[in-house]
């Protein structure tokens, strides 16, 4: 049976507790908090409320029937996590902390974000329960998601534009994790992904299973079966393990996790960690696999969608490559851009630039199938946010 | 004996504090590094701390993350700092040098290749800040193998049981972090170390050494009268970005003479 984390947070090889000591025993609270109330019937009963009348859920799955139709071969479905409140998967995730951060009387939460969902996100319920909120992000990331930055604003976020190192999500991380080890009694860490020192990749994985859940019931309902394959961008990967947990015991669906392939894998221009056979390396807390040099610096990453800029994932999505459950695959900058385009003519659906590269994938292979199967594509945001993103590649000035 | 293990019992038999200051390998350039080495032990550093620099230098504060990029620049790397320190060798083989740094570099390395150069070289301890005792078991074979004592940290946020599993895997001195924060951090809150040193002595019989936020005479002074060895780093780093390269060796030997002096009025 497949049964991940370990006790002590591994991942078979992945995971861990990489932290500074002073860090250690609130990452030891934490797990020891987290382990009480999940199967605590009032914090499940909360989060169910939260979940479905201020979240909106069960987000639905949509036929991309056009789309599919144009493409000529695979059926392609869509969970729309971009329905959800905020825009994003990321408030599953985020709800379900701000919920135990309460518990815990911490009053204080921070975020570290890339694309500004997950900082929206946690804007959003730190507002809801009248909790401060600090979200650091890069400063590049700044320029390309303005929209995002305001909206954190507007919620009543302190954003704090971070300037060291690539100026992006892993640096933003690196200063979430100063205020954190500053700031340990009085404050939550809201974290983004489904990575870092456990037990984040666990607890983070658990919220973001109401995806795969809902969807293992809704499909039936839909086709009559499961999808021949599901698949989800990984960036740190929490859309994607969300969705491909409760999948992970039913050999006969296929699992493609699709991370950023930027300029090209052979470029080294890219994000993607497990499709370019990144070396096993230690940051932000876990064992991952982590694209760096030969002399074990962290690389710089690239990709136009900010949310999957970061040289590591999840260590689950390690384990899932290693023992071979998973697929791991990338999509490329203009891939990206053409399945974005795509989804907006032919379906009247915005995507984020974060999603594109799942469906990019979904597009590459759905010609060649037939038109009897079915791929479950996660839409994990919208698009809004990358109005300026787009519009800049596009050459218009808005 | 361990060159550590014999810098810390002359001293005690002296009745003094060990002054372990810490600078970033490569920091101004790479040929500062090992006339560094020379010019604090010449102005009093009983052991040194010679940082490796890492590209995401989580656990530190904005002034040791600049003299890491500085260092990253000039092209610095795990390699060159352990050929440095076969170096400094050449001529000191009395004072204790221990690389501080993250794991990365070292796991990119592997641990064994790491923990045999470290032998050769004359390198005595390792602290990697991002390895908790819970993720240390290869890497204290490893280490413990080739007789290079692993150097731990403590928290103010440890507990008993913990400082107990840090007492057990720890060797040389152990290092307590007297804030909760990043390196070059706020004020040091000289009551809270006072308080917390006898819970460590209890459970620690190795040395222990304070730092982080340790940045003046005076407070170095008040430090070593609550412990037995105080780390400097971010004061020593912040000295090596304010001068010119000409006058780097001579303001930070001026630096820690002061502080020697501070230490041993404790």
């Amino acid at each position: 049976m497949y049964n991940y984390p370990n006790m002590t947070g591994h991942f078979g090889q992945f995971g861990g507790i990489y932290m500074a000591e002073t860090l250690i025993p609130a990452v030891e609270e934490l797990r020891q908090q987290y382990l009480h109330y999940q199967n605590d019937p009032e914090f499940k009963a909360e989060l169910a409320y939260e979940l479905k009348h201020y979240v909106g859920r069960p987000s639905p799955i949509y036929h991309a029937k056009r789309l599919s139709e144009h493409l000529g071969g695979a059926q392609i479905y869509l969970k729309r996590e971009d329905l959800n409140h905020t825009g994003a998967h990321k408030i599953n995730s985020a709800m379900g902390q701000a919920l135990l951060a309460r518990r815990m009387g911490k009053k204080r939460v921070i975020a570290e974000t890339g694309a500004g969902m997950h900082g929206v996100a946690t804007a959003t319920v730190a507002a809801r329960f009248g909790m401060e909120c600090i979200v650091y992000m890069g400063a590049e990331d700044i320029q390309r998601q303005a929209p995002n930055v305001f909206r954190m604003k507007l919620l009543g976020a302190t954003v704090v534009p971070v300037e060291s190192g690539s100026k992006t999500l892993k640096d933003a991380c690196n200063e979430a994790i100063r205020d954190w080890v500053t700031n340990v009694e009085s404050t939550f860490y809201i974290f983004g992904t489904a990575a870092g020192p456990h037990p984040y990749p666990m607890m983070v994985r658990d919220f973001q299973c109401v995806i795969g859940n809902e969807a293992k019931i809704q499909m039936p309902e839909m086709i009559g079966r499961q999808p021949d394959a599901v698949i989800a961008c990984v960036g740190g990967g929490s859309n994607a393990i969300g969705l491909f947990h409760p999948y992970i015991e039913m050999p006969e669906v296929q699992i493609i996790g699709v991370e950023a392939g930027g300029h090209g894998i052979e470029t080294g221009m890219h994000a993607a960690p497990l499709t370019a056979n990144a070396k096993v390396g230690v940051l932000h807390g876990n064992k991952v696999n982590l694209m760096q040099d030969e002399n074990g610096q962290i690389a710089e990453t690239h990709s136009i969608s900010a949310g999957l800029d970061y040289p590591g994932v999840g260590p689950e999505h390690c384990l899932l490559k290693e023992i071979g459950r998973a697929q791991y695959v990338a999509s490329n900058d203009d891939e990206a851009i053409a399945a974005f385009d795509a989804l907006c003519r032919f379906e009247g659906i915005i995507p984020a630039l974060e999603s594109s590269h799942a469906l990019a994938h979904a597009m590459k292979i759905a010609p060649s199938m037939s038109s009897d199967k079915v791929l479950l594509v996660n839409l994990s945001g919208r698009g809004d946010k990358d109005m300026n993103t787009v519009a800049r590649i596009k050459g218009i000035t808005l | 004996m361990s060159r550590i293990q014999a810098t810390f019992e002359k001293l005690k038999q002296q009745g003094r504090r060990a002054l372990i200051p810490f600078f970033t390998a490569g920091d101004p350039n790479l040929a500062a590094t090992v006339p560094l080495l020379h010019a604090l032990v010449a102005s009093g550093a009983d052991v040194i701390e010679l940082g490796v620099p890492f590209s995401d230098p989580m656990a530190d504060g904005p002034t040791i993350q600049r003299a890491s990029e500085r260092a990253l620049k000039q092209g610095m790397s795990l390699r060159g700092v352990l050929d440095m320190v076969a170096e400094f060798r050449r001529s000191n083989d009395i004072t204790p040098v221990v690389l501080m740094g993250y794991g990365n570099p070292i796991e990119a390395m592997g641990w064994e290749v790491f923990s045999r150069r470290c032998a050769e070289v004359g390198v005595d301890g390792v602290l990697t800040v991002d390895f908790p005792p819970e993720e240390s078991h290869n890497a204290f074979l490893h280490l413990q193998a080739h007789g290079i004592d692993p150097i731990f940290l403590l928290a103010p946020t440890t507990e008993a049981a913990r400082i107990e599993q840090v007492a057990k895997l720890a060797r040389g001195y152990v290092y307590y972090v007297s804030l909760k924060g990043v390196t070059g951090a706020g004020n040091i809150d000289l009551s809270a170390i006072e308080e917390k040193i006898p819970q460590l002595r209890k459970h620690i019989k190795l040395p222990i050494g304070v730092g982080f936020g340790i940045r003046d005479a005076a407070t170095a002074c008040a430090v070593a009268k609550l412990c037995d060895g105080v780390v400097v780093g971010s004061r020593i780093v912040q000295e090596i970005e304010d001068s010119s390269e000409a006058d780097v060796v001579a303001n930070v030997s001026r630096l820690v003479n002061e502080l020697r002096v501070a230490i041993d009025q404790a």
